[in-house]
């Protein structure tokens, strides 16, 4: 088949949307090609939301709605190389393969990362047996593109909440939404003992936006699916590329190779639906599958270089539940999250000694995830079976009286790391799985076990009867089973970006060393991890990218924090300009 | 009269769950709320078309908007051998063993079953409760869908009108009701 637009996207995630978004809206055309099923556009016309997404924690959390399958599309983990070929195949760091991707099931927390997080080498040094390394580009020169894409999907937040934050160009497109009754709590509790809680900027619409509704706090959030669309990342920006009529989106077409001749790439090889291969020509390949699915194409596809698919990075997770027993505190109504806090990757001397007590040059925490109980199903599966269930399921425990802190902590880039191919596990149409090689470090070990005191003090302070301090993965010293396996699903570094071509697997533009014409839109191209969310520093890079390669300029924040739209709450436009 | 079991499969599912989740403890039982129509549904779920995977939305009519749970999401080719493996397994299949034979629900279920005896179902509560603590892997599996069963959206063929919710005062889903900013912020 020959060339049919301008450029091929193979992801049509929160960067590959991006990507699809400002070349059409620069005028170029291009072909989206998604190996998960359509659930997010309607299938009719797709410049439209579909309704497929519902409040159904079976759907979600139990049959692999988003995908991926785990039986037709496994990974293989192993903590290290000692293991062996793998100790597990099935589910790993599962984002959702899906029309798009990881911003389906997302609660919409998106951060912006500080200007010190782009310089930790310089700020901080080296650390022993990892690549710490400054990125090849300043907060300064992304900014642009932070305030482009907050605008483009929609964010809620209030600028100056978070003393920690880099400066803004703009505010806020849009104020917070409600605060969560726990959150309110925690948030005190935390401000008691020194801490900065802020209601946490989210891709939620917190009013009527760019002919979205309101979010309206159904509780159904993180790991589900947006039944209203409320939550902007990436819909927004994949019904504003099929609206300009120059997009394609191909669903369930799985790309196994780029093609390519010497230095360029001269198209794709991809299977439809049908299982029937293809090829199709392209100047330009945009490979946005995320940190395990892109490397893997990238290995598939015969690019050799010793850091593609090294320095895998999964923000190790400290998490600190606390129990409440006279508190209901009612997570299931709400956003999942709504106040986070920035502490725990500011340099004190508290965390300087624990850095020296453990032996390494320094520490850094992550953001902090103020959030409560889980969902029905998740709660009866971990009350006992038998004559003492239904009365442990109305005393409501862990579906109403836990509350939480999960802290993103940093993960440090180490070459072990590692995102590589199944030697003997294979997908459904036959292709080698990506395997995950990961374990956590000292430093995730000693800043999960500093910071996680200050949270579990925070807990003790706002009531709590008792705390459990645990991880994901799991590590032995927590006492509480616990599977080795990182469920996080921020997954970042794999084809890391840097000026060069013998360390960094991208240009400082997110485009392959080794082949002119294939650009890398996902958070593969990170550094370093930092400890915020990759998805808003992902989609700014893939905009910069996407300008650059269109010769095109981000069209900057919202100007004066105008509230648009309908039902905007009385006061809110004063409220934002004061932004 | 069950889906995909036998009558017998089915009597001893219906003890076996109703030992799981027994009645008159503060809650309903699994009879009372369906759970085993639940699982049973599972392992029978293409015996419907589209199969009884994955029900639809946005809303299913509880709380407002249309009623559209009942409209199950048809599944694509590839979905489908997913799902034929998890529940009928790979059967010798060649399609189906790129990674080696898998073992289908129906097969766990078949042979959990088959193992608490053909008698389970006459057997004192203390009996059935010894024989089911005898099988950590089935009865793991059979908790794991008996919470499915009681907790589920109703559409799955268990929580019998939201039997499983209303004695939790939970509301299940919401949408397009949603909540207030009050209720969400407020004691």
């Amino acid at each position: 088949m020959s060339g049919e637009a301008d450029a091929i996207i193979i992801g049509s995630g929160p960067g590959g949307a991006t990507v699809a978004e400002v070349l059409t809206r620069a005028g170029w055309s291009v072909v989206i090609m998604e190996k998960g099923r359509n659930h997010l556009l309607d299938h009719d016309d797709m410049t439209k939301p579909s309704g497929d997404y519902s409040n159904d924690e079976i759907k979600f959390t139990s049959r692999y709605f988003l995908g991926p399958d785990p039986l037709t599309e496994p990974r293989a983990f192993r903590l290290n190389a000692d293991e062996g070929e793998h100790t597990h195949v099935g589910e790993v760091n599962s984002i959702p393969t899906t029309v798009g991707g990881g911003g389906t099931h997302a609660d919409g927390k998106v951060p912006r990362f500080r200007e010190e997080d782009f310089r930790t080498h310089s700020l901080l040094g080296p650390q022993p047996d990892a690549h710490v390394e400054d990125w090849p580009l300043d907060y300064e020169e992304l900014e642009p593109y932070y305030a482009e894409v907050e605008r483009a999907i929609g964010v809620a937040g209030r600028a100056g909440a978070n003393p920690f934050a880099a400066w803004r160009s703009g505010p806020y497109p849009m104020p917070p939404g409600a605060p969560m009754y726990g959150a309110t709590l925690s948030s005190t509790a935390a401000e008691k003992i020194g801490l900065h809680p802020y209601e946490a900027p989210t891709a939620a619409n917190s009013i009527a936006y760019d002919g979205r509704p309101a979010c309206n706090n159904c509780g159904f959030c993180a790991f589900f699916g947006c039944p209203i669309h409320a939550k902007g990342d990436p819909v927004a920006l994949l019904t504003k590329a099929m609206a300009t009529g120059r997009a394609r989106l191909m669903a369930e077409t799985y790309v196994s190779r780029i093609l390519t001749n010497g230095r360029r790439a001269t198209g794709v090889e991809y299977i439809d639906a049908a299982g029937a291969m293809h090829t199709m020509d392209a100047n330009l390949v945009v490979v946005a599958g995320g940190a395990i699915e892109t490397p893997r194409l990238l290995l598939l596809s015969g690019l050799e270089h010793p850091s593609l698919g090294r320095h895998l990075m999964v923000h190790f997770q400290t998490i600190v539940v606390g129990h409440f027993p006279a508190l209901s505190l009612h997570p299931q109504k709400g956003r999942s999250v709504t106040h986070v806090h920035d502490d725990a990757m500011a340099q004190d001397d508290a965390a300087r000694a624990a850095a020296k007590d453990a032996g390494v040059p320094w520490i850094r925490g992550g953001l902090v995830e103020h959030s409560g109980g889980g969902h029905t199903i998740m709660s009866a599966r971990h009350t006992p079976w038998g004559r003492a269930h239904a009365q442990a399921m109305i005393a409501g425990d862990l579906r109403d009286h836990m509350w939480a802190f999960i802290m993103q902590g940093e993960d440090l880039p180490y070459a072990t790391n590692a995102v590589d191919l199944s030697p003997s596990i294979r997908d459904a149409r036959g292709y080698p799985v990506a395997r995950v090689t990961y374990e956590p470090g000292r430093h995730e070990l000693a800043a999960s076990k500093h910071h996680g005191k200050i949270l579990q003090h925070v807990l003790e302070e706002m009531g709590a009867e008792y705390v459990i301090h645990t991880s994901s993965p799991g590590v032995s010293y927590h006492g509480i089973g616990a599977t080795p396996i990182p469920e996080s699903r921020h997954v970042i570094g794999t084809a890391r970006m840097g000026d060069n071509p013998d360390t960094a697997v991208c240009d400082r533009w997110g485009r392959v060393h080794e082949w002119d014409n294939v650009i890398v839109a996902d958070s593969s191209v990170f550094v370093t991890a930092t400890g915020y969310g990759p998805t808003l520093t992902l989609v700014a890079l893939a905009s910069r990218a996407a300008h650059h390669l269109a010769d095109s300029k981000p069209m900057g924040p919202v100007p004066g924090g105008a509230v648009t739209g309908e039902n905007a709450p009385s006061g809110a436009a004063s409220a934002a300009s004061a932004n | 009269m069950p889906v995909w079991l036998s009558e017998q499969e089915y009597a001893t599912l219906l003890a076996a769950c109703q030992q799981m989740m027994p009645s008159g403890f503060g809650g309903p039982g699994a009879d009372e709320a369906g759970v085993a129509d639940y699982i049973d549904t599972f392992l029978g779920a293409f015996t419907f078309d589209p199969p009884r995977i994955w029900a639809g939305g946005p809303s299913s009519g509880r709380h407002g908007g249309e009623a559209r749970f009942g409209d199950f999401v048809p599944l694509s080719r590839l979905d489908e051998l997913a799902w034929r493996m998890r529940i009928e397994g790979s059967q010798g299949r060649p399609e189906r063993e790129f990674n080696g034979p898998v073992v289908g629900l129906q097969q766990r279920y078949r042979e959990g079953l088959a193992a608490l005896g053909a008698d389970f179902a006459e057997a004192d509560g203390k009996e059935q409760r010894r024989r089911l603590r005898d099988d950590d892997a089935f009865r793991e599996l059979l908790w794991e869908h008996c919470c499915e069963g009681m907790y589920g959206a109703p559409e799955y063929g268990g929580n019998r009108n939201g039997i499983g919710w209303s004695y939790i005062d939970v509301e299940g889903d919401v949408q397009p009701r949603g909540y207030t900013d009050a209720e969400v912020s407020q004691p």
